[in-house]
């Protein structure tokens, strides 16, 4: 079999889903871990460098590429699959078998990624691209920092003004609960699509899923809310 | 003793053959005895069908006591109907109360297509076992049956991913059609015993092609197949068919 | 004449010496043979797939819709074979002893020998295939005791050992399915064997999902078609079980042996009322840990858990205190049917005694206690451990019937009554399997050969099975390589066309009677006759009345039956009038096999011939042979007697006291 034999069959593609999903994941807790530098309650300081070294650093902006494909294929291969999986049942139950046999998230996988989209789609708007395209193309500068001379993007205050605005915030707390719903399927069926199917490890995965999946959507909605009602 | 009966209605598809558009009818039982099966609750319909010169209702049925996978109803939303762990065969009318008014309809998958009625056609499974779901070994070739022991917990695993009986619940129930759950106890059943293991790679790419040709979804994980499932066949059947891909794909040696 | 050909000799070498001696087909002419096989149980199954892997061009055939939903699926307790793993004096002639007089002296020594001799070789093939058999801890292979014998001989997986070989079977038989050397057939039905100049050269088969007839070309056709219990309505066969091939078979001049042979099994869920369609089986391995009784006083009409132990009559182990609760099938039966006729039934209808298994869940709590080191266990604490030990053993028996009856088995006792479940006889065949017809051959339940009057239990499978793997294999060698001579025939042959017409025509006929009634309230009609009067129990009056009646039902059959919808589509009306014109003019047979047959054996009991104490009194001076029967027009039989010779046992009466 060919390599590319073997990443188009169900299976195949399939795991494509759970490799890129878990990147995705492994990225969530950097994401999460940096952006948590807003509570160290000192105007943004430790958040401003922190995100100036992620930003200048060469190794993240490498694997920022990766990043940008691996979710590019997990959007194009998770609707693909949508679209062919869909396509398997030409006349449909007149009782759907509904909430009997699974929960409603499992099977909304990719309802709840276009929201997910939609939302990245504007996060990235307001924050990746003018942190690293401002100046460029007209696009919009970030506002400046200065920590021991140094100058630095200020995105502490940039974050700080897109959360005044409560439906912003709103929107952004939807879409952490579509991440935690996506996560809670997502975070163990991509553990079962790589294998693993003993019972001591499905059970550890299983639980650690639900977890991350409340844990870390928690953090970053907690974010515009603290912003919202100005507890940083 | 005097056992409750009742009086239903039956919303039952039907279907002349696999080139007409079926549509649904509705029909009156009475007097059906809480003690009766489901399909022994279909024999009356359809006596009272032939009585009314009309044409009873084909559906599949033949050991009914649960084992040879034969029957195959959707019932108000599930596949052999609200109890778990059974079959439409063995499903009892005491489930039901009197006045209920029942839908019943064929399995819905592009890869079992309806031949009539609830008669749908699963010959795509037996194709998938063509595809490698066996031990290649000619009568005659083996040797004695204790000459090799093997671990009880792998046997008893294996045995119980060997109880499907192919009725094709699981691809009713998924929301892709997908046949993974049947695929996977078969690959689990023999890679889990030492007679699979030497065609344990070809056994599963070659299976998981024939799935996708016959027109059956991928697996999402939702677990609505092993809710469905007569014999509880378990999901984590799937993840081993994973492994098993996965691996065999990685140490292919060309 | 009927010639056996069984082979001269020793019985222990009959077999080898005909495998040694037997003629062969060389593997280029195996291409050109072409070999059909009717039914994919375990006989048909087995055979289709050793006769593609030896080479030969194999048509399968089945009614259902994938060979794997074949009724031998639903076998439910294990496979003999003499392995003697137990250590505990089997042997290859135990099993065959056991086998003889489990069948109460009516079966052929040589075969029977042959079938015990194979029975290793199954169990060596199926792990190969990967059975999943139960295994011990160790990672051997685990036996059980079945009734009439006293030894553990008895291969299992749970409660699903014929599901487990079956599939092993069927995915043999895949696997030579995508070898393209067996053509697989499913939804279809043999409707006539097609001879010429004395030979089977084809069958017509319709298909069931257009209705269309088809003619299939064949140097051999073997029968796999499994029994005809379904002659009494309600039995332990699945639905569509059905004598149609074998009858179609007989007449056109195969021979039916010892049709009246009928296996009552004594633990089924009893009958709760007319709607009833079939009757469901509780294995007879629960017979190893349950204990069977009724109330002692008449008319009790008490709980069950409300009879004291002393007012309780294990009728089973006070009658036959050497066997106890495992005493062959037809033995319990009958003491079942005594009880419940004598007014001690119990149940709604009083047709039923009790399966009792409070003692076992004691017995095997008292083990995991003792297993804890614990004598001071409280007693719900026991019955809890030994609840759970018995749901490992019998866990899935215990829920379906649970799911059937409503009650909990593991409070209550199960009630059970006996129901038709395995039929002996079948189409008469010599030692190489072959009817009275050349070319046509009978495996597995569809043949007569093996278990005489009585079939023990996990035989059938093994005997499925052996026929299948071990036996056709050489036998049917022997035929075709005389047949390589013959070319085949063209499907436009005037013989094919003359079957095709008469299937045809019978089709057309039964469809424009355009009667009133419906094919199930005939054969539910035809069944009540043949329980009531050919059933557990038989006398010359009830079978001479039910001869009559049968004809007469079959006068009423053929002038008033209604089939609905249309001859050239799927129409299970069709295909159920098709096979219940054929039981009913087998059920004619049995009857007037019951009647000849003046002697009680095995399943096989005539209230007149009995001794004092109610037990089967054989007539060996007159009655040791089979009856075969041959056809001769409508209602018409003659009777062809093949004796019996016992070389090497002697004939005894069977003592399970």
């Amino acid at each position: 079999m060919t390599w590319n034999q073997i990443f188009s069959t169900s299976v195949g593609k399939k795991i494509t889903m759970s490799l890129t999903g878990i990147f995705l994941i492994l990225f969530l807790v950097v994401h999460a871990g940096l952006n948590a530098c807003i509570w160290a309650f000192d105007e943004g300081e430790t958040f401003n460098k922190a995100a100036a070294f992620m930003g200048n650093n060469w190794v993240p902006r490498v694997l920022e590429i990766g990043l940008f494909g691996g979710l590019l294929l997990h959007i194009f291969q998770g609707y693909s699959l949508e679209l062919a999986n869909r396509s398997k049942r030409a006349v449909n139950y007149a009782i759907p078998y509904g909430n009997k046999g699974s929960k409603w998230y499992s099977r909304s996988m990719a309802i709840l990624g276009t929201l997910l989209l939609m939302f990245l789609i504007m996060h990235i708007y307001q924050f990746w691209t003018p942190s690293r395209l401002g100046g460029m193309m007209g696009i919009e500068k970030l506002p400046e920092a200065t920590y021991n001379g140094k100058e630095i993007h200020n995105l502490f205050y940039e974050m700080k003004e897109e959360f005044e605005n409560p439906i912003i915030v709103v929107f952004y707390v939807l879409a952490c609960a579509s991440l935690g719903y996506h996560l809670a399927h997502g975070f163990q069926s991509a553990f079962r699509t790589l294998g693993v199917h003993n019972k001591r490890y499905s059970i550890l995965l299983s639980s650690l899923g639900y977890g991350f999946s409340i844990f870390v959507p928690l953090i970053f909605a907690l974010m515009p809310i603290s912003f919202l009602f100005k507890l940083v | 003793m005097a056992h409750k009966s009742m009086n239903l209605t039956l919303k039952v598809w039907r279907q002349k053959n696999a080139k007409t558009t079926g549509q649904f009818e509705s029909y009156q039982v009475k007097n059906i005895s809480e003690e009766m099966s489901f399909l022994e609750m279909f024999d009356v319909l359809n006596e009272q069908l032939v009585q009314e010169n009309k044409e009873p209702i084909a559906f599949d049925h033949d050991c009914r006591e649960g084992i040879c996978g034969m029957c195959s109803m959707y019932i108000d939303g599930k596949p052999h109907g609200p109890w778990q762990a059974n079959t439409t065969c063995q499903l009892h009318m005491r489930a039901f109360k009197d006045g209920d008014t029942i839908t019943v309809e064929p399995w819905r998958a592009n890869a079992f297509p309806v031949l009539k009625d609830l008669v749908v056609d699963r010959t795509s499974f037996d194709r998938i076992i063509q595809a490698g779901g066996y031990v290649s070994v000619n009568t005659g070739n083996a040797v004695d049956g204790n000459s090799l022991p093997i671990n009880k917990n792998a046997a008893d695993d294996s045995f119980a991913a060997a109880m499907c009986i192919g009725c094709g619940a699981c691809v009713a129930a998924c929301k892709n059609s997908s046949a993974m759950l049947f695929l996977s106890a078969k690959v689990s059943h023999l890679a889990l015993l030492p007679q699979g293991d030497p065609e344990r790679s070809t056994r599963v790419m070659n299976m998981v092609a024939q799935m996708d040709k016959e027109g059956f979804g991928a697996c999402t994980n939702t677990g609505a197949c092993e809710a469905t499932c007569p014999k509880e066949i378990s999901l984590s059947n799937i993840a081993r068919l994973n492994q098993e891909y996965l691996l065999s794909s990685l140490t292919a040696s060309n | 004449m009927l010639d056996a050909k069984i082979p001269a000799g020793p019985l222990e070498s009959k077999w080898s010496d005909y495998k040694g001696h037997c003629k062969l087909v060389n593997p280029a002419n195996k291409r050109k043979l072409e070999v059909i096989v009717v039914g994919t149980g375990l006989a048909g199954a087995s055979a289709a797939a050793t006769l593609g892997e030896l080479g030969y061009k194999v048509k399968a055939f089945c009614f259902q819709d994938s060979p794997r939903r074949a009724h031998s699926i639903a076998a439910q307790g294990g496979i003999n074979a003499a392995k003697n793993y137990q250590n505990d004096g089997d042997s290859i002639f135990r099993l065959f002893y056991d086998t003889i007089k489990g069948g109460d002296y009516r079966a052929r020594e040589a075969n029977v020998h042959r079938l015990s001799e194979v029975s290793g070789s199954i169990i060596d093939q199926c792990v190969a295939q990967g059975v999943p058999f139960a295994r011990e801890y160790g990672g051997l292979l685990s036996n059980r005791s079945f009734g009439g014998t006293q030894v553990q001989r008895t291969f299992y997986a749970a409660g699903q050992t014929g599901q487990q070989l079956l599939i092993g079977a069927y995915q043999a038989l895949e696997r030579q399915v995508a070898l393209g050397n067996v053509k697989m057939y499913a939804r279809h039905e043999m409707l006539d064997i097609v001879m010429v100049e004395g030979k089977a050269r084809g069958i017509i088969a319709r298909n069931l999902v257009n209705g269309e007839l088809e003619r299939h070309f064949g140097s051999a056709v073997l029968l796999c078609t499994g029994g005809y219990g379904n002659v009494f309505y309600l039995s332990t066969n699945a639905m569509g079980s059905n004598v149609t091939a074998a009858w179609k078979a007989h007449r056109k001049g195969a021979a039916f042996a010892n049709p009246c042979f009928t296996q009552i099994h004594p633990t089924c869920i009893p009958v709760s009322g007319d709607h009833q369609s079939k009757l469901t089986l509780m294995s007879e391995s629960l017979r190893n840990d349950g204990r069977i009784w009724v109330p002692a006083k008449k008319d009790d009409s008490r709980k069950p858990n409300e009879i004291p132990e002393q007012e309780r009559d294990y009728y089973l182990e006070r009658r036959y205190p050497a066997f106890g609760n495992l005493v062959p099938r037809d033995v319990a039966s009958r003491a079942a049917k005594e009880r419940c006729d004598a007014g001690y039934g119990v149940g709604s209808s009083k047709q039923a005694v009790y399966l009792d298994y409070a003692a076992a869940i004691e017995r095997y709590g008292k083990i995991e206690a003792s297993k804890q080191g614990n004598d001071n266990v409280p007693k719900e604490e026991i019955i809890a451990m030994g609840k759970q030990v018995v749901k490992e053993k019998y866990g899935n028996l215990f829920d379906m019937y649970q799911k059937i009856t409503g009650e909990n088995p593991y409070e209550v006792p199960m009630r059970i009554y006996p129901a038709v479940h395995y039929t002996m006889g079948g189409l008469w065949v010599d030692y190489e399997l072959q009817t009275t017809l050349s070319g046509v051959y009978a495996l597995g339940e569809a043949n007569f050969s093996d278990h005489g009057a009585n079939r023990l239990g996990a035989s059938a499978l093994m005997q499925g099975l052996a026929d299948g793997y071990f036996v056709i294999p050489y036998t049917i060698g022997n035929y075709l390589a005389d047949e390589i001579y013959n070319k085949p025939i063209s499907t436009d042959h005037p013989a094919f066309v003359e079957a095709e017409k008469a299937v045809s025509d019978r089709i057309s006929q039964l469809k424009n009677i355009n009667g009133k009634q419906s094919v199930e309230s005939f054969h539910k009609r035809l069944g009540k006759i043949m329980w009531d009067k050919c059933g557990m129990a038989r006398n010359k009056e009830g079978l001479t009345e039910a001869i009559a009646e049968i004809q007469a039902l079959k006068k009423e059959f053929w002038s008033d039956v209604r089939i609905p919808g249309e001859i050239n589509e799927m129409n299970p009306e069709l295909d159920k009038a098709n096979r219940v014109a054929d039981f009913i003019e087998l059920g004619e047979l049995m009857c007037i096999d019951a009647l000849n047959r003046e002697e009680s054996c095995g399943g096989h009991f005539r209230e007149e011939f009995q001794t004092p104490e109610g037990e089967a009194l054989r007539d060996d001076a007159k009655f040791m042979y089979v009856a075969a029967w041959e056809f001769a027009g409508e209602s018409n039989w003659n009777l062809q007697k093949e004796p019996l010779v016992y070389d090497v046992i002697k004939p005894s009466q069977r003592n399970y006291k």
